[in-house]
């Protein structure tokens, strides 16, 4: 909503600064987005007072002025204005100061001038120059006696302020300057009124005759036929306007808002409507077929209307529709049509002040894609007691700006008349709600500042209020706790903090667990990441999205992984090769009739340099799959230590305990660039279940013994039978095996690797004999032999160690 | 008279040079090595050869004594040597430490998930634990139940992206399937599952169809608090709030609340800090106002209590939300919020222990 500081200042008749008037609207509740001084081009204009005007020697047409600006030194102006006249003011722009609207249009910064042959030392401005009108006739005379050299600024009322406030849906009544103004009123303490029609004799509008669904107003029958759209409906009928442009000061008032003028009649409304909040329409009266005026909704057949602004709009059956005798003329609360558009032509007009069903408007509106200033506040509400008051204000402006006569009292179709709610308020709820007591005349005080009126004090102690009409968000009793709090000051509320209890509720173990699986994966050397659901990917249990932000990504994610090589190749695409990225995010699966399953997921993805490069030498090497593989077995752990991890053909995946894959570790294929490192890349399900605490484990006691296995291990043999082997055939003595070697080649068979295995035993209670050692080696490499066919390589390194 | 004849008194005599042989620089080490046990005339040499004119019952105690000395003195003259070496070679051929050490790499959380743990570990402190739900809700969830009313504007500020799926018909009412736009869904979960005092925060994703740009994201993070319990006030929520602020942006912070309007509280008040950047004077970050919007909060309304099974007329509430991933761009000074969604390792290391870029 655009606010005009100097309108506001109209109404509560006192000047107004700028920087206070956003400090208090923002404690209202209607903060001020932005804030744009107008007219601020006009800083160095000054009055002038031109002394002389001589005949130009060498043009008829242009005078030499002498002009006294105040400076003490008088100034030589060529002027070509044929009103310039000796003795009187305009405004002067001296040599460097700039003018708005110069030539070209734009601002001009004056130099000295020679026009034929005569030295100007500034110029007399035009209104067009000034931007404050079209007027080039002449320049600019100055009704005011203000002394030479005072700033423009200071003589003309011009100078404003445009106040753009956020209004909240719920206030449609600050969607006009009465509102914005009765807010600061309440704030400053002082009342407000109505600004007088500038040059407008004293019109005396008779009250509106009141009847129910139908009536006629200047010869033109209007019906109200869809009750449930429309409450209630004035109507006007004035002859004989004359449709030119709007007086300056109303132009003026209406370009200080951003409101383009128009013509007199249809500035008269958008005026009204600026100002009360009460959107308005004009008809051209005589272009009414019938004449008639319905509320309807359309009928069969009625399938388009060509709107003010010349498209061709589709109706449906909600759509509540103006027509006259013979077919649909508006779309009422959203736009009038362009065939009962008031012309230069018109000469009789009907006005109309509606109010149309808030919900209604809105589902045409969006139907539609049309939204404009009347069915901006036609959807938050209108005040259904005060169209009345609107319609007044409209009549005496078409007739003080478009003359006419208004032939007979206005018109109020209200069928269902009713009062604005009443509401009780306890003031023991205000005291639970805001937690302070607060005496009744401070209630009254408050209560009464937003326009309700507290009409009785019943014994049981409720407070009886009834509400404005102009505050449809009024409608119960913790509405007014909420305006006595605002009124009241938020800031008088003291900041105490008192007991309170805490709440029973455990946090949420999947949190829990995800912060976990975070501290653990960045402990890893990877980086977190946060990526959106949205993906192209589709699938049979894939959730699909009715409105996708964009076409191709219509689908939530089931997976994580793709989302991540999606952020690889954003740093390949910016040369970085050293990447290690994880996840934990939400993944979804549709499934009929219910909502979707979310699960949250563990995904990371690794390539580059295993460690950072040194000059040592260390850092060349880059990420394996063997890196892979750890960064797995850790993830599986954070994330599902429940699940084991099997080899599945070429990759790791983990399997949970009943059966289900619940991870899967892989070297990916992308279109990586040729510096890049191997792609390797994990997916683990986070399980929610709460994590036991770690056990204590008694810490050894007695020395180990280890021995180093060099073991023969033909192709089919993986090293997994082999430890399981090994652990079966030693027993509980044998705490621990290592993988210290691979090799192939020279002095081993084709079809056999050698692996070298490091055994370390312990008996909990003694120190195990090196006799005993030997025992179970021998036990072991037997038991390999038999089921394996797993020998020792006789060659191989041994290095038996006590320790 | 038998300590004399010995020597004893000769021996005692030795321990001053002994220690002060740490002190000498390498000639008159080498000087004093000579001096003590060159094997011609050194000082405890020449105590050793006494041992053989010694009564036997003598010889032992004091060939042990002079023994000791002569390990100790080789000791002391071997480990001066050592340092000698040590701090000459650190001369010659010294190791330049200005060579970049050996680092390992490191990881770290996002800055928004840095951010929502400190907010987090804030209420924890305050009272709170850590309630989620899902994301995809049911029209009734995320708007019915918390007093959005179908036609109304205020469902405009929810540009909300739908489930291309029927309706769900769940108790009491369902509607159609969308992606949560805040996590005020969660307060009707909470309510419905347990009972006051209830004293929960809810962090979370939340979806609008708004497009990317500098400071919009189709999906960002949204943590929401909410207290019930009989007795709480207006009061409870400015001192709550205000605590939280005070510990988040600094003790001296200065706090101011605003009238506002959310379907689903009622008072509503937009908490402002002070401007982060200029401290109050004015500045483009703040709009010249000196204040930042920091969160939104209110009184539970009573329907909304109702909705979760609550008696509005015994319990009172209320309820705060705001965005981390806002917070994290006035707390980082990150200029553009889509640097949040890249994955760029650029921008990752930069909150990794020490800030290092390794990238």
């Amino acid at each position: 909503m655009n606010v005009s500081r100097r309108w506001l200042e109209d109404f509560l008749r006192r000047p107004l600064e700028t920087g206070d008037l956003v400090a208090r609207l923002g404690m209202l509740g209607a903060p001020v987005d932005a804030v744009e001084p107008l007219h601020a081009g006009l800083g160095e204009i000054r009055v002038a007072l031109v002394e002389s005007v001589a005949p130009h020697p060498s043009a008829d047409r242009l005078r030499l002025c002498t002009v006294n600006d105040g400076s003490g030194t008088p100034k030589r102006v060529v002027c070509g204005a044929p009103n310039v006249t000796a003795g009187r003011r305009y405004p002067f722009a001296a040599v460097g100061a700039t003018v708005p609207h110069g030539k070209g249009g734009g601002p001009m910064k004056l130099e000295r001038a020679n026009i034929r042959g005569e030295v100007s030392e500034g110029m007399l401005c035009s209104a067009r120059e000034l931007g404050l009108g079209q007027d080039h006739d002449g320049i600019l005379e100055l009704a005011t006696d203000a002394a030479p050299g005072t700033p423009l600024l200071e003589v003309l009322p011009i100078a404003d302020d445009r106040l753009i406030i956020d209004v909240g849906p719920n206030r449609p009544d600050l969607l006009g300057h009465k509102g914005v103004a009765r807010e600061l009123g309440a704030a400053y303490g002082v009342p407000i009124r109505l600004p007088a029609i500038p040059g407008a004799e004293r019109i005396d509008v008779p009250p509106p005759r009141r009847e129910a669904a139908t009536a006629a107003a200047g010869g033109i029958r209007i019906t109200l036929e869809d009750l449930a759209g429309c409450r209630r409906f004035h109507a006007a009928s004035i002859r004989g306007v004359k449709v030119g442009p709007s007086p300056a000061w109303l132009q003026s008032r209406l370009e200080s808002v951003g409101v383009r003028a128009i013509n007199n009649v249809v500035d008269a409304t958008n005026y009204v409507m600026l100002e009360l909040s009460q959107p308005m329409h004009a008809f051209d009266a005589a272009r009414l077929r019938g004449p008639a005026l319905v509320v309807r909704r359309p009928r069969a057949g009625e399938s388009t209307l060509v709107t003010l602004d010349n498209v061709s709009r589709p109706l449906d059956a909600e759509t509540t529709v103006i027509a006259d005798a013979e077919g649909v003329i508006g779309l009422a609360g959203i736009m009038g049509g362009a065939s009962t558009e008031v012309s230069d032509a018109t000469t009789d007009v009907l006005l109309e002040a509606a109010w149309w069903e808030p919900s209604r408007i809105r589902r045409t509106r969006r139907r539609l894609g049309l939204s404009t200033e009347a069915s901006y506040r036609f959807e938050r509400g209108v005040d259904l007691w005060a169209g009345g008051d609107a319609m007044r204000r409209c009549v005496e402006l078409v007739l003080a700006t478009a003359g006419g006569t208004l032939t007979e009292p206005p018109l109020d179709l209200w069928p269902e008349p009713s009062h604005p709610p009443r509401i009780f308020l306890r003031p023991a709820r205000v005291t639970q709600v805001l937690g302070v007591e607060l005496p009744w005349h401070e209630l009254e005080r408050c209560l009464v500042a937003v326009g309700a009126t507290v009409v009785s004090k019943p014994a049981d102690g409720r407070m009886a209020v009834d509400v404005p009409g102009w505050r449809p968000d009024l409608k119960e009793e913790i509405d007014l706790i909420e305006e006595v709090a605002r009124i009241h000051g938020y800031d008088a509320f003291p900041i105490e903090l008192r007991p309170a209890r805490v709440g029973s509720l455990p946090d949420a173990p999947i949190e829990l667990a995800a912060s976990a699986v975070r501290q653990g994966l960045t402990a890893e050397g990877l980086f977190e990441v946060i990526t959106l659901p949205m993906t192209s990917q589709d699938a049979p249990d894939a959730v699909r999205l009715l409105n996708p932000l964009s076409a191709s990504d219509r689908y939530l994610r089931r997976e994580l992984l793709s989302g991540l090589v999606r952020q690889v190749r954003f740093n390949w695409d910016h040369q970085v090769r050293d990447i290690r990225l994880f996840e934990v995010g939400t993944v979804f699966r549709a499934r009929p009739g219910q909502r979707p399953l979310e699960a949250r997921n563990v995904v990371g993805i690794v390539t580059g340099a295993r460690e950072p490069l040194h000059w040592t030498g260390t850092g060349k090497a880059d990420f394996d799959r063997w890196d892979l593989g750890g960064f797995f077995q850790a993830a599986v752990a954070l994330a599902n230590p429940a699940a084991s991890i099997q080899v599945q053909g070429n990759s790791w995946v983990a399997v949970s305990e009943d059966g289900r894959r619940v991870g899967r570790a892989e070297v990916l294929s992308a279109d990586a660039p040729p510096w890049a490192a191997p792609l390797l890349g994990f997916e683990v399900e986070l399980d929610p279940a709460p994590r036991p605490p770690v056990r204590f484990r008694p810490l050894p006691s007695t020395p180990s013994s280890e021995r180093d296995l060099a073991l023969l291990l033909p192709d089919g043999v993986a090293a997994a039978q082999v430890i399981r082997v090994l652990r079966q055939a030693a027993g509980t003595l044998l705490v621990g095996v290592a993988v210290l070697d691979e090799y192939r080649g020279s002095g081993v068979e084709a079809g056999i690797r050698s692996v070298l295995f490091r055994l370390r035993f312990r008996a909990p209670d003694r120190t195990l004999e090196t006799a005993e050692v030997d025992r179970l080696e021998r036990q072991v490499l037997a038991a390999l032999e038999r089921e394996l066919g797993v020998r020792r390589r006789e060659a191989g390194p041994e290095r038996p160690k006590e320790g | 008279m038998a300590l004399e004849k010995t020597g004893f008194a000769d021996l005692d005599a030795l321990l001053p040079r002994l220690e002060r042989l740490a002190g000498l620089d390498a000639d008159p080490l080498e000087a004093e090595h000579i001096a003590l046990l060159g094997r011609k005339s050194g000082a405890i040499t020449e105590l050793l050869k006494r041992l053989p004119a010694l009564p036997i019952d003598q010889r032992k105690a004091f060939g042990a004594a002079v023994n000791r000395l002569k390990t100790e003195a080789e000791a002391l003259i071997e480990a001066r040597r050592t340092a000698l070496e040590q701090a000459r070679r650190d001369r010659s051929e010294a190791v330049d430490l200005t060579m970049p050490p050996r680092r390992r790499w490191t990881g770290a959380d996002h800055p928004v998930t840095r951010v929502i743990d400190e907010l987090l570990g804030i209420f924890r402190e305050l009272g709170f634990t850590v309630a989620v739900g899902p994301e995809v809700e049911t029209e009734w969830l995320n708007f019915g139940a918390l007093n959005f009313r179908p036609d109304h504007p205020a469902m405009d500020l929810h540009d909300t992206i739908y489930l291309d799926a029927p309706p769900l018909n769940e108790a009491p009412r369902g509607g159609r399937l969308l992606l949560r736009t805040h996590t005020s869904p969660v307060q009707i979960r909470v309510m419905q599952a347990s009972a006051p005092p209830i004293r929960v925060v809810m962090p979370g994703m939340v979806y609008r169809n708004d497009p990317f740009d500098p400071s919009h994201a189709p999906g960002f993070s949204q943590i929401e608090g909410l207290a019930v319990d009989e007795g709480l006030s207006f009061v409870d929520l400015k001192a709550t709030l205000v605590q939280f602020a005070r510990r988040f942006f600094g003790p001296t912070t200065k706090v101011r609340f605003r009238p506002s309007f959310f379907p689903f509280t009622e008072p509503s008040a937009e908490m402002d800090v002070e401007c982060q950047l200029c401290h109050g004077s004015g500045c483009p970050a703040c709009k010249g106002t000196g204040w930042m919007e920091i969160l939104g909060s209110g009184m539970v309304h009573p329907r909304v209590l109702e909705n979760g099974g609550v008696d509005p007329e015994r319990y009172t509430g209320f309820a705060w939300g705001m965005g981390p991933h806002r917070i994290a761009l006035l707390r980082y000074g990150v200029p553009d919020i889509r640097l949040f969604y890249e994955g760029d390792m650029r921008f990752l290391t930069q909150f990794g222990p020490g800030g290092q870029g390794d990238a």
